[in-house]
């Protein structure tokens, strides 16, 4: 990581936000409070200012759980939303709040791979015609001949025959969909490419397929990735670099190697416990109290406070900033600040 | 005796122009209060499997032959009546997602009080004590207040939970889960695992857990069984199977999970896709996806025997025992 | 795979006769004899200038001495008009061919004007969404509280008082077209926009954005296509409606003249003898006109049960 901090960073993200309002028009923001009507506005903190950066050639997976807002931070780098607030630069210049025509330029260098194969391909044009749309759409001047030697190409490289051109997306099973969905991804020649669960939805052995063709592309074309998934085995195999997030806050940003074996955020090592092993013969981990809260209106202090075992006022009352640790990584917890967990222990 | 045991059972479904065999074969008994886990890919059959073992199945599928003996009883032959006793009330069922099964517009306590009521004779008073007793036992807080709550209005993991209070209800001898936690986060599936687990054991609860995920397995169950493309391809003790898996299929599927592999190294795929159920190849289903596959592979169904500790249908497991001895012995 | 190779070998019809909407179309028997009987209507009515006997637009064919003579099963019938023959003469067999060509013409026609309308606006509503989408769906509501009979009604009433009914008469097929294609876009807007809601939120869309496709080609080239089944089953059933429209609005006096009649103004125009006895003007134009309709909505339930994908995995 050091020697990678030297150049700048591919990928800066400073102090992100999205709220996404619950009420929306005048009317449903009036509630009646005690005998009076008031009006507020209830929101959904999804992203609550995150920061990262990402050099290039690296795969950086962001970790959590449901409605911890990493597929937000997704979307918001991909630019399929705007942010609350916050910025994101790619290669130094900002790029959230682009209009459609700016922002076409960027399209070819960022792409995004979906969670559910089932429904990141239009179920009425052929894979040919899903593959060539993109092509020509974003290199006009191309020959017909000149499109269909960039389809098959791609084809080629990630293991989708081209004989398969012809057919409908519902002919193919998940794992050969999501081929030809990074297929599509690839045909504009991106080098960052944004894969929200691409995994998730697939069986084990079409899984380990789909990591290693996704592992020969980033080696292929140098592309770097920002890899969102709650699969904590995939991760240590996948990721340079791990950011845990809870409730739309980092907790903890590390180096794959030093996360998995020196974890110091209550939550992290709490993730890390909850992975069912294939050696363990009982389930074995460690348990938290309670449940996420829901990210409607959040309370201040520390985001994990309500389940974290060393919560104490401090917790409750000031959130926890993202402090350097001696061997690199970035931890968010005042009782790691405080070495209050090792007391304990 | 066995709590349950299966002999030779065939589901098929009925399709437009043909019938289409999605179990065939499948045997296996399990013990009063064992924990057996079925392992497979989506396709597999492992859900058909925890159907057919109610008689749940719709059309177009149908038991087509064998046995499913609960108790001495042929479940497949028994009458509306009869299943009726039998599901709920001695073989409880719990689904993936919670809101499947949970009726949105009924609180749970009517919900509880309903089940309870509907097999056996106790009084709305009664069949409310109860209900708080066993959501008390899988550690929801405050039950009291619980009851009268729509389920919209808990979170996922307390929805499983809830739904396990109601599975356990009627003290059942046996639970069909299948997969119980997939919808849920890790941390949340951890605890409703360790839930279960307690709740077996301290009861005296068969447990049949479906599933896609071989560290559940092991951290639940004794036995497992997997299956691939409607058959059972490996059947024995859990400890055997994950340390030393003997079908290729078995041994393929623990060695694509990234823990196996050094990070940043190709993870071991399995070459292929898993056959769907009108085009399941001739001979052994895994023969398209198997390196050691033979002409004999390609032509005959291995019959599924014993092989060291476990069972196993592969006609070359033992060429395939001393390759993997060989390598061992040069590294 | 290599069933599948053998798919793509198969012609492009055997495919079509393959597929899952024939196969329930085979299946179902209601849905062949509606077919049948919509196919032979549709084509005598087609063909009605080679089928016909007589042309009843034609002045000169038609002879006031020949009028209500009854069909050839009553007694006092001429042989040369099998069905008989109406007030002013004509044989109603050709008149009721020509007529039914009309019915059907103006009910496909409007239509297609209702779905162009409401699919453009609906398209807009649920893509472009926020205050667009609340303009165009409060307009729809507006359109939806008046009926459709009580708003053509009007506007044929003025129209005719303001052209005159020389010229009115001459352009009745355009006005009726119009009148009713646009009193009833906001069924087809309604569907198209629920449609969209839902397809807009799947994963394809979200890549094609992601790809950088503008808004124009996202609707039309992915989201369109993907809204066609709910857009055909409401098509078949506002046929049927738009015919029953136009009959109603001609047995009013407002749609088709008497000179070029449809089946709606030929059962007006019997009406006023159906008690001197001349029945047949009236209810044999009115059992075709039932016939028709029954028939195009059965085909529609059948189209619903089939594309309707909730009904469908119930």
């Amino acid at each position: 990581m050091s020697n990678m901090t030297d150049q700048a960073p591919l990928l800066e993200i400073k102090g992100l936000e999205k709220k996404f309002d619950l009420d929306r028009g005048f009317l449903e923001t009036l509630k009646l409070r005690g005998g009076k009507i008031r009006r507020e506005t209830r929101a959904v903190h999804a992203v609550n200012g995150v920061s990262l950066d990402v050099h290039k050639g690296e795969a950086v997976c962001v970790v959590g759980e449901s409605g911890c807002g990493k597929s937000t931070v997704a979307r918001l780098v991909a630019g399929l939303l705007t942010p609350t607030r916050g910025e994101i630069h790619y290669e130094g210049n900002r790029i959230d709040h682009l209009g459609r025509q700016a922002m076409r330029p960027l399209r070819k260098k960022i792409q995004m791979i979906f969670q559910n194969p089932y429904a990141s391909l239009n179920p009425r044009m052929t894979i040919l015609q899903s593959l060539e749309e993109p092509v020509r759409h974003h290199n006009p001047g191309f020959s017909a001949t000149e499109v269909s030697e960039r389809v098959i190409d791609v084809m080629r490289s990630v293991g989708v025959d081209p004989a398969w051109a012809k057919r409908y997306p519902h002919e193919f099973s998940g794992g050969q969909r999501q081929r030809i969905a990074i297929a599509r991804a690839l045909t504009v020649d991106p080098e960052f490419i944004v894969a929200d669960e691409p995994i998730s939805a697939l069986d084990v052995s079409i899984q380990a397929q789909v990591l290693n063709l996704m592992l020969e592309a980033k080696e292929s074309r140098g592309l770097t990735y920002l890899f969102i998934t709650h699969d904590l085995s995939v991760v240590e195999h996948f990721g340079t670099r791990v950011v845990v997030l809870y409730l739309g806050s980092i907790c903890e940003v590390s180096d794959t190697e030093t996360l998995f074996r020196n974890p110091k955020h209550p939550y992290t090592k709490a993730l890390l416990s909850a992975v069912p092993q294939l050696k363990d013969d009982r389930p074995n981990h460690i348990r938290l109290k309670g449940e996420i809260p829901t990210p409607i209106n959040l309370p201040k202090g520390c985001p994990f406070k309500s389940r974290c075992a060393f919560a104490d006022k401090r917790c409750d009352e000031e959130q926890p900033k993202a402090l350097q640790q001696p061997d690199g990584s970035l931890v968010a917890c005042h009782a790691v600040e405080e070495d209050r967990m090792t007391a304990q222990v | 005796m066995s709590l349950l045991s299966v002999r030779d059972l065939n589901v098929k479904f009925a399709m437009r122009d043909e019938t289409v065999t999605a179990l065939n074969g499948i045997s296996f008994d399990l013990a009063k209060g064992e924990r057996l886990g079925i392992v497979g890919e989506s396709g597999a059959g492992k859900s058909i499997t925890g159907f057919a073992l109610m008689n749940l199945l719709s059309r177009p599928g149908f038991i087509d032959s064998g046995e499913i003996l609960f108790d001495g009883q042929d479940v497949v032959t028994m009458n509306n009546k009869q299943l009726r006793e039998i599901r709920g009330n001695r073989i409880a069922m719990i689904f993936q997602d919670p809101m499947v099964t949970l009726n949105p517009v009924l609180t749970i306590g009517q919900q509880m009080v309903e089940t309870l009521r509907a097999h056996r004779k106790v009084s709305h008073e009664e069949a409310r004590q109860i209900a708080v007793v066993k959501l008390r036992e899988v550690y929801i807080p405050s039950p009291e207040e619980r009851l009268d709550q729509y389920p919209h209005e808990l979170s996922g993991g307390m929805r499983q939970r809830i739904i396990i209070a109601i599975a356990l209800l009627l003290d059942p001898q046996l639970i069909i889960a299948d997969e119980p936690t997939t919808a849920l986060d890790v941390t949340i599936q951890a605890d409703i695992m360790e839930l279960m687990l307690e709740l077996c054991q301290s009861n005296q609860v068969g447990l049949i857990l479906i599933t896609h995920d071989l560290g559940v397995v092991s951290q639940m169950t004794e036995r497992t069984l997997v299956m691939y493309a409607g058959r059972i391809i490996e059947s024995g003790r859990t400890r055997s199977i994950i340390n030393d898996p003997q079908h290729p299929y078995t041994q393929g599927l623990i060695n694509a999970l990234p823990q196996q592999t050094q990070p940043g190294e190709r993870l071991r795929q399995i070459p292929g896709n898993m056959p769907t159920l009108a085009q399941i190849p001739s001979g052994c289903a895994f023969n398209p996806r198997c390196e050691f596959a033979t002409d004999t592979c390609r032509s005959q169904i291995p019959k599924i025997s014993q092989y060291g500790e476990v069972e196993v249908a592969c006609h070359e497991v033992h060429r395939l025992q001393l390759e993997t001895q060989l390598e061992d012995q040069e590294a | 795979m290599s069933d599948l190779s053998q798919q793509q070998q198969l012609s492009r019809f055997a495919k079509i006769m393959d597929s899952n909407m024939m196969y329930s179309f085979r299946r179902n028997p209601v849905a062949v004899a509606s077919f049948v009987v919509f196919i032979i209507i549709a084509i005598c009515a087609f063909l009605a200038p080679v089928i016909a006997p007589y042309n009843p637009y034609d002045p000169a064919q038609i002879d006031l001495l020949n009028s209500e003579y009854p069909p050839a099963w009553v007694e006092g019938a001429l042989p040369e008009f099998v069905l008989g023959t109406d007030d002013q003469g004509r044989d109603l067999w050709s008149t009721i061919l020509y007529g039914t060509r009309l019915s059907i013409i103006i009910g496909i026609c409007a239509v297609a004007l209702q779905a162009f309308l409401g699919i453009s606006i609906g398209l807009v509503a649920g893509y472009v969404g926020g205050r667009t989408d609340n303009l165009l769906m409060r307009l729809a509501d507006i359109q939806l509280s008046f009926s459709t009979l009580m708003v053509a009604i009007i506007f044929l009433a003025v129209t005719q008082a303001l052209f005159g009914s020389e010229l009115f008469n001459r352009y009745a097929v355009f006005f009726l077209i119009a009148v009713i294609g646009v009193a009833e876009w906001p069924q087809y807007a309604r569907t198209v926009r629920a449609t969209v809601l839902a397809e807009k939120k799947k994963e394809y869309i979200d890549s094609a954005r992601v790809l950088g496709f503008g808004p124009m080609r996202i609707m039309l080239r992915h989201i369109l296509p993907n809204s066609l089944s709910p857009i055909f089953v409401i098509s078949t059933v506002q046929v049927a409606n738009a015919i029953i429209s136009e009959a109603s609005l001609s047995f009013l006096g407002l749609g088709m003249p008497p000179s070029q009649p449809s089946l709606g103004s030929l059962i007006s125009s019997g009406f006023d003898y159906i008690y001197s006895g001349s029945w047949w003007i009236t209810v044999i134009p009115g059992v075709v006109l039932v016939v028709l309709v029954l028939v195009i909505n059965l085909l529609g339930d059948w189209v619903r049960d089939v594309l309707n994908p909730k009904l469908y995995k119930g």
